[in-house]
């Protein structure tokens, strides 16, 4: 479903991204690690669209170019980017943004959209599932959410909008292990033959309740080593710095 | 493109901006006795109405223009503008809708205000003026059985002469300002409301203002008095065609509250604001007060600004009778080239008196935004309490927003409290949004409306969704 080729990114003047390559099959869990200043968070920013990128190289999705797409036409063709600090926007109501971008997205493939007895039913059943806390929903958007809430939400949403590609940008930075556990289970909950995700984190912890099919090295703007599960623990007992 | 595509290009963004074409019976041009005259006889007035136009006439020759605002504009010539314009049609005083002109039904319904009896909006009574005259007011005879009087203005001085001599100039003397005197001296048409003691009013009472013909200024005077125990809440909208000509709409309104009273006034003003290089729109300079006269009363004041190429106004309370209350809530959206001057006047004189402002500014464009207010607390105020809050929004790096708060105090048991901000729209937000799959345009909208809702959730229910797709539409093309 993504296949990335060559791909280079920089930012004002510094290349970050330096000739990256990665194939993503439907259903296919990938994990990218790195320490800090790899290039993870750039490429979870290109991928989705972030401006302010200089971009060269290739990434097909589902055969379309993805570099030429805007920001919201990559979110209405199924890719999600979980933020690793996600944004208060004040006096939005939670419910009505989720709606509001459930059917945007509803509207760009030609769906029907939701009406408000119709969203609050899924919206339920959705906060259900992760054990989220609907009080949350009727709060504004992230504004004096807990840093566990925030992500937590980010989940909820990514589990109502349903896309073909998660992209989770750390999200485990700053979860206590309760938090973390329920994120888990919410990215579990959702792994299907379809849907495919792309984990970028910075420890291998998350990795003990999100399993991935595989697990790639970043460093320095490009993926040194990639392998299976086994290579985050690889990681963990002899750090980066072998790799490099 | 040819001249149609231009004009269909144009509407695009005002969809307000046709005019109707249609007969007008116009006072000769400028601005003297015979032409208030004319007004007056027109209008068939009694004499003292006249005698009261000639007063503020006289005292206007005192008075010089006001120019302490921030938004300048050119020169005025009053002389080269007509101050009566009514279609023809409405010479003979159309007795019901059948009589009345076709064209202006067509302009109305246009407008999204049918007045037809079949198609009215549900429990909304509305007022029509077109230009200088009402051209209709529905519900009148639903409204009459409960005691309540709404009507227009000029009705009224002929039918109500009583009321009208006891309250008209009453919160806005003759001898005030310059724009307030000139209305008093020229003013053609609005509103007049009247709720009798204990009266709660049953439906939303409202004022539709089109603004057509042109070299005409537009001389609104509205009165609404709420008697002892009674509740009204009432509303106007505004439009005009789009012109490269500057406008002047010159309207007083007074409210009076009396014992137990409530007054909740709202306004939707989406006068033409002018093209995007800042030529035309309307110059809406107004003077909107409400008195509290009675103990215990309330008037809220409820605007959201998205026209005019100038707003000047502060719809000010005067807390007159003990424990009243006198609330502003206003939005003031100024983009592309438009200049907004306004807040509000809060004037505490009885005890235990409250007031609560709340304003939220947003500039886009070339735009410049001026928050200005009064809070005043007289010596005999005791334990008068304020609250103000001014937000401003900033969109992009060209415009600009001012936050000018006067505090005037003589009671040291009153409690002033003043909270101030000033933001802009992040990029990250935007991203955030766009990743979400709005567009920038919904983006935007979604981030001003969370910015504004404290003062979209005071509009009647009826029009706040409107209120909030205006927002979204005035803000159209100020990001990207």
């Amino acid at each position: 479903m993504l296949t990335i080729k060559d791909l280079k990114a920089n930012i004002d003047n510094k290349e970050i991204l330096k000739g990256l390559n990665l194939e993503i099959k439907p259903g296919e869990v990938h994990a990218i690690m790195g320490p800090n200043g790899s290039g993870k968070s750039t490429l979870s920013n290109v991928l989705s669209g972030k401006k302010g990128y200089t971009v060269t190289g290739e990434v097909k999705y589902f055969n379309e170019n993805l570099l030429d797409l805007e920001i919201e036409e990559r979110a209405h063709k199924g890719i999600f980017l979980a933020f690793q600090y996600p944004l208060e926007i004040p006096g939005v109501n939670t419910n009505i943004f989720l709606k509001t971008s459930l059917n945007a997205i509803k509207k760009a493939k030609g769906e029907k959209e939701l009406d408000a007895i119709e969203f609050l039913k899924l919206v339920k059943q959705k906060a259900g599932e992760l054990k989220f806390d609907e009080k949350i929903l009727s709060r504004q958007l992230n504004v004096g959410f807990s840093g566990g809430e925030k992500k937590k939400n980010e989940i909820l949403q990514m589990s109502i909008l349903n896309p073909k590609l998660s992209i989770l940008d750390e999200t485990d930075s700053g979860l206590d292990i309760d938090a973390l556990k329920i994120v888990s289970e919410g990215v579990n909950a959702l792994r299907s033959k379809e849907s495919s995700f792309l984990i970028i984190t910075h420890y291998q912890r998350l990795l003990e309740y999100i399993k991935p099919d595989f697990v790639h090295v970043l460093i320095n703007g490009q993926i040194v080593k990639s392998g299976g599960s086994e290579l985050a623990l690889e990681l963990e007992k002899k750090g980066y710095e072998s790799l490099s | 493109m040819d001249a149609r595509e231009k004009e269909i290009e144009k509407l695009k963004d005002y969809k307000y901006g046709f005019s109707t074409d249609i007969e007008n019976t116009r006072a000769p041009k400028g601005l003297n006795e015979e032409v208030i005259k004319f007004i007056s006889n027109i209008k068939k007035e009694p004499q003292w109405m006249l005698d009261w136009r000639l007063k503020a006439f006289e005292r206007l020759k005192q008075l010089k223009e006001p120019n302490w605002q921030k938004p300048k504009y050119p020169k005025i010539d009053y002389q080269d503008l007509y101050y009566y314009s009514a279609p023809k049609s409405m010479d003979d005083k159309p007795k019901s809708l059948d009589e009345l002109d076709p064209k202006l039904l067509e302009t109305y319904n246009k407008l999204g205000i049918p007045l037809q009896e079949q198609a009215r909006l549900n429990g909304i009574a509305v007022d029509a003026v077109f230009d200088s005259v009402s051209v209709a007011t529905t519900f009148k005879g639903e409204l009459n059985k409960k005691g309540i009087i709404f009507c227009s203005m000029s009705e009224a001085i002929r039918e109500h002469p009583e009321l009208v001599k006891k309250y008209l100039g009453s919160v806005i003397p003759l001898s005030d300002h310059y724009f307030a005197t000139l209305n008093s001296a020229v003013f053609t048409d609005g509103s007049f409301v009247y709720i009798p003691e204990g009266v709660r009013c049953p439906m939303e009472l409202s004022t539709y203002f089109r603004i057509n013909a042109t070299e005409t200024g537009q001389f609104e005077r509205t009165l609404i008095i709420a008697d002892k125990g009674s509740y009204v809440s009432y509303l106007e909208g505004c439009t005009a065609p789009m012109r490269d000509e500057n406008q002047l709409h010159a309207a007083n309104v007074e409210l009076v509250a009396l014992d137990d009273a409530e007054i909740k006034y709202s306004t939707v003003q989406n006068w033409y604001p002018g093209d995007k290089d800042g030529k035309g729109g309307i110059y809406n300079f107004v003077t909107k007060r409400g008195l509290c006269k009675g103990k215990n009363s309330k008037i809220s004041w409820t605007q959201v600004e998205t026209g005019s190429a100038i707003t000047w106004k502060y719809p000010s309370c005067i807390l007159m009778g003990d424990n009243s209350v006198g609330e502003f809530y206003s939005i003031a959206i100024t983009n592309n080239h438009q200049k907004a001057d306004t807040g509000t006047k809060m004037i505490h004189l009885g005890k235990n008196t409250k007031s609560k402002i709340i304003s939220k500014g947003i500039s886009a464009g070339f735009a410049d935004n001026t928050y200005r207010g009064l809070v005043d607390i007289a010596k005999k105020a005791d334990n008068a309490r304020n609250f103000t809050q001014c937000d401003s929004l900033l969109m992009g790096n060209k415009c600009g927003a001012h936050t000018v708060p006067y505090i005037k105090n003589k009671n040291s048991s009153s409690n002033i409290e003043h909270e101030a901000t000033t933001s802009k729209i992040s990029d990250e937000q935007l991203f955030y949004c766009n990743q979400r799959g709005l567009n920038q345009e919904e983006a935007v909208s979604l981030i001003v409306n969370g910015f504004c809702k404290e003062v979209l959730q005071q509009l009647p229910m009826e029009f706040a969704v409107e209120a909030q797709k205006l927002v979204g539409i005035s803000l159209e093309g100020s990001v990207g």
